[in-house]
């Protein structure tokens, strides 16, 4: 068992090495055709007034006058000692700014994560067990609408109404304004990332919900179920043991696989409240032409996407003693 | 004998005047219309409701501007429906391109022997690994933002999953009796991709299309939002939304609701329509 | 004593038969049959002919989009759904047809156990394995672990665990070479002789025939006959019913000749008259209109106007 874990984990280690190292390539060369002036870029806006001399030694400095292999080489060394460059945003290593960022992403994901699993969950088993009543149509058509709205535009609406008209909420940022950090407490904290949160939840519940509701409506249709009821299963034991049980951890692997929509969330979600995560970098990098941040964005939500798939497929050989006993392991041992 | 026992929970909707189905058709139906109107009144609009008219600024929905105006006297409905147009445009074009990506890819991987498809399988992969979001920020910033980044951003990110369904098909496909015939009559392989696999490929390539369309409209929303998208200087809902913002704090609900409202009723009643659409092509998922 | 006595029974689905209507559609049809106590009764029909309905529609396990109509008695007393489910996996057991009635996820000892609104302790499980010949490892397996031959008596097990009164076995020998099919069938005779009421439902009239005690023939979705097992002998002629004669040459150690016309899988469009009247070379005017009358013939009874 130890073992073919382990086998698991390096197979899956040297497809992140070489999918990063072809994400590096490919987003690199991309960069390079950009048509910004790196020299600029790299300056910053707020240094408008650079002689050509200074241009060349900034250029020489940073290795923009070699040919793009050379710079990628000296990019890609760099990276491979963990140094992914200077944002010149936030005047801060990259590296920096991502772990400083994606931490207080990290609250904001997690908490919306397992909001959208909860009700996107339960909302789905209402619907399977409630087949073609009303209820089983008014949540197929809250999941529809749910997919098909902006999350950007929710946010701006709960804005409106929580925080303008109501004053429940503040109107956005991580932290109270004009606060020394280590003032700021856990209760401040949750409090500014209530409706971001919520705004982050509804892209993923209508997913999981779907999915819920036709594994449950398969499993309830199924030939075992229908044994279990002639043997006298029956009620809430019949669907915890027969139902629930086939499909709560195919949905909990669902909401592993899907960290792409929630960074993707987390990014327009981090916009509207002007919170400070790894979002928001991610659109200051791409407006204000800070490469290295986004190159850094770019191969660390790779990583993040990567962790989520890894955590899914890994669930489902424990799920399923049929995929289970094909890797080799023994089906007597569990259980 | 008179039954005994009578359970039959949906026979009970038999004696209603309208049954699922012609309620489905009736939706889809009025869906279109409500499509179409959009894309009439966008396109038909006099661009006058677009300029500034000062003295009638930031006014609240009333009869003479029922989405109200904005902080230059714009009536905010001209705004809405022109912005509408241009994103279904730009969606569409987004959507076909994804579509034409996919069937390449598609056809590649499936016809090109095995070697291909390892390659456009991990080519694949490739695409899904970062999220989308991301991919559309890093394209957009490479070709300086506008219509073009948004196409090409959002054409480049929706193509894998459509790619995977055609090359399934086309696996499926290629073991039928007569492509196989074809082949052992010496056919080229241009041959029966055009003649035989690309006319039974169609219909799912459509579906496809209606599939991909309403991600790629709230993508463009999404990507013109946050300032990596169109112009400011276009009527898209993305800039409308992203402007409104700066009104939020002062009460101008409407800047943000009713764009926004717009865009999620268009989304909607294309799922509708699609839903539909669907149905016809592929008769097989009716019996319910 | 009678344990099960079916009159009349209907099983009726509804569904949509073009884009706009819904249609009810009858899949059995004034089925009516009766099943005592160490009485082994086999039902015979074709494949897709129903079969399963007639034991879900018992068993009260029905699909949704189902009804039924007509009378159940179990030891005399009305069936209503009720009484189904205070009787289901202790007096009334299904033993069902393949591994897909498992779930898939869930170890094999632990559902056979689940059983009668209860988990059965473990003790019993064993001892109930050790006489079917399955050893206590087969307990932790999965479905798919197991073997053709270990599925059918962990199957046939499930019912002998709440030492049930009536069970009814749908197609326990589909899909088994002929010696596996004459062990399983054997089972159930065990099972009658201990008291139990079998209803054995299956398309295989050979491999059912020496074990029986009657046979319940089924056509376009009715009982046509029902007779004692031992009228299947000779050239059939105590068979009354032309389509069960049919069926006794059917087989390969008489003259091997098929049924006449395809087998009919659902009632006719209209449910009047006999089902087999386009086949049968005595047919007349009369077998094509009108509910075909019961008749009690020695010690069965016909659904034929030409019986005597």
């Amino acid at each position: 068992m130890i073992r073919s874990l382990l086998k698991f984990l390096l197979g899956k280690m040297l497809r992140l090495v070489v999918l990063l190292a072809a994400i590096s390539i490919l987003s690199f060369m991309m960069v390079k055709m950009a048509p910004i002036d790196p020299v600029q870029a790299y300056v910053g806006a707020d240094l408008l007034k650079v002689s050509e001399a200074q241009r060349e030694q900034i250029a020489a400095y940073w290795g923009l006058d070699q040919p793009p292999l050379a710079q990628f080489l000296t990019w890609g060394s760099a990276v491979l000692k963990g140094n992914l460059g200077t944002s010149m945003t936030f005047r801060q290593p990259v590296t920096d700014v991502i772990a400083e960022r994606f931490l207080s992403s990290l609250a904001l994901m997690v908490s919306a994560w397992a909001l959208s699993g909860l009700i996107g969950f339960a909302a789905g088993a209402a619907a399977a067990m409630n087949r073609n009543t009303w209820v089983d149509r008014m949540i197929h058509w809250y999941c529809y609408t749910l997919a098909a709205t902006p999350a950007f535009w929710l946010g701006l609406l709960l804005i409106m109404v929580f925080s303008v008209w109501l004053g429940w909420f503040p109107l956005g940022l991580g932290v109270p304004a004009g606060m020394a950090a280590d003032q700021v407490t856990l209760g401040d904290r949750i409090y500014h990332m209530f409706l971001p949160a919520l705004v982050l939840s509804v892209t993923g519940i209508a997913t999981i919900a779907l999915h819920t509701r036709q594994k449950l409506a398969e499993v309830l249709d199924s030939d075992y179920i229908i044994f279990a009821r002639a043997r006298g299963e029956r009620g809430f034991g019949l669907f915890w043991r027969h139902g629930l049980r086939n499909i709560a951890l195919p949905a909990l692997t669902l909401q592993f696989a899907s960290f792409s929509e929630l960074f993707g969330g987390a990014v327009l979600a981090e916009q509207v409240f002007a919170y400070p995560g790894l979002g928001q970098a991610t659109v200051q990098a791409g407006l204000r032409g800070d490469v290295p941040l986004l190159l850094g964005i770019v191969l660390f939500s790779t990583c993040f996407v990567f962790a989520g798939n890894m955590i899914a497929d890994l669930l489902y050989t424990i799920i399923d003693p049929r995929i289970r006993s094909r890797d080799g392991g023994d089906p007597l041992e569990a259980g | 004998m008179k039954p005994d026992n009578l359970a039959m929970p949906d026979t009970a909707s038999g004696g209603k005047w309208l049954n699922r189905r012609q309620r489905a058709v009736i939706a889809a139906i009025a869906s279109a219309m409500v499509l179409f109107a959009v894309l009439g009144f966008g396109l038909a609009l006099p661009g006058s409701g677009l300029d500034a008219r000062l003295e009638i600024r930031n006014q609240p929905p009333s009869l003479s501007h029922l989405f109200g105006t904005d902080w230059l006297g714009r009536d905010m409905l001209t705004r809405t429906l022109k912005g509408l147009t241009l994103s279904i445009f730009v969606g569409l074009a987004a959507a076909a391109s994804s579509v034409l990506i996919a069937a390449i890819m598609g056809l590649a991987a499936a016809m090109g022997g095995r070697y291909m498809d390892h390659i456009i399988g991990w080519i694949t992969d490739l695409f899904l690994s970062v999220p989308h979001l991301v991919t559309l920020i890093l394209i957009s910033f490479i070709l300086g933002g506008g219509v073009k980044g948004v196409l090409i951003g959002i054409a480049v990110t929706h193509w894998p999953a459509m790619a995977r369904m055609i090359r399934a098909e086309l696996l499926q496909l290629r073991e039928t009796d007569y492509v196989r015939l074809s082949s052992r009559l010496g056919r080229s392989r241009w041959w029966i991709a055009t003649r035989h696999l690309l006319p039974h490929l169609l219909p799912h390539l459509l579906t496809g299309m209606l599939l991909i369309f309403p991600h790629a409209i709230l993508h463009e929303a999404s990507i013109t939002f946050l300032g990596l998208g169109l112009s400011p200087h276009q009527p898209a809902i993305g800039i409308i939304l992203s402007e409104s913002m700066r009104y939020l704090s002062t009460g101008l609900w409407w800047l943000a609701f009713f764009p926004g409202a717009a865009l999620l009723l268009i989304v909607r009643s294309f799922d509708r329509v699609s839903e539909y659409i669907r149905l016809l092509i592929h008769p097989a998922s009716a019996q319910e | 004593m009678t344990v099960l006595e079916i009159r009349n029974l209907s099983v009726f689905f509804s569904r949509y038969y073009n884009w706009f209507r819904k249609r009810t559609e009858a899949c059995l049809n004034g089925l009516e049959l009766s099943v005592g106590a160490g009485q082994l009764v086999a039902v015979i029909g074709s494949s897709g002919s129903g079969k399963s309905l007639l034991a879900h529609a018992v068993m009260g396990i029905l699909p949704r989009n189902a009804g039924w109509s007509g009378q159940m008695l179990y030891k005399g007393e009305l069936l209503t759904p009720q009484l189904q489910q205070r009787l289901r996996g202790r007096e009334l057991a299904l033993v069902p047809q393949s591994v897909s009635y498992l779930n898939p996820l869930m170890q094999v000892g632990k559902q056979v156990r689940m059983s009668g609104g209860g988990v059965r302790s473990r003790t019993e499980l064993r001892s109930m394995f050790r006489r079917y010949g399955l050893e206590s490892q087969v307990e932790r397996m999965y479905p798919f672990q197991l073997s053709g031959g270990m599925m059918r008596r962990v199957l046939v097990s499930t019912a002998t665990l709440g030492g049930a009164e009536l069970i009814i076995a749908d197609e326990p020998t589909s899909g088994l070479h002929a010696e596996l099919a004459q062990e399983t069938v054997m089972r159930f005779r065990e099972l009658a002789d201990e008291g139990s009421a079998v209803l054995l439902i299956t398309h295989d009239l050979e491999s059912v025939l020496p074990y029986a005690d009657a046979i319940a023939v089924l056509y376009g979705g009715t009982s046509i006959e029902v007779a004692p097992a031992h009228y299947f002998s000779g050239d059939g002629t105590m068979l009354r019913h032309p389509y069960s004669r049919a069926l006794w040459t059917a087989l390969p150690r008489n003259e091997f000749t098929p049924p006449k016309g395809k087998p009919l899988v659902r009632p006719a469009r209209s449910a009047a008259g006999c089902p087999y009247r386009e086949y049968c070379e005595s047919a007349s005017e009369a077998c094509r209109s009108g509910q075909i009358p019961v008749r009690r013939v020695n010690e069965g009874w016909v659904r034929c106007i030409d019986a005597t």
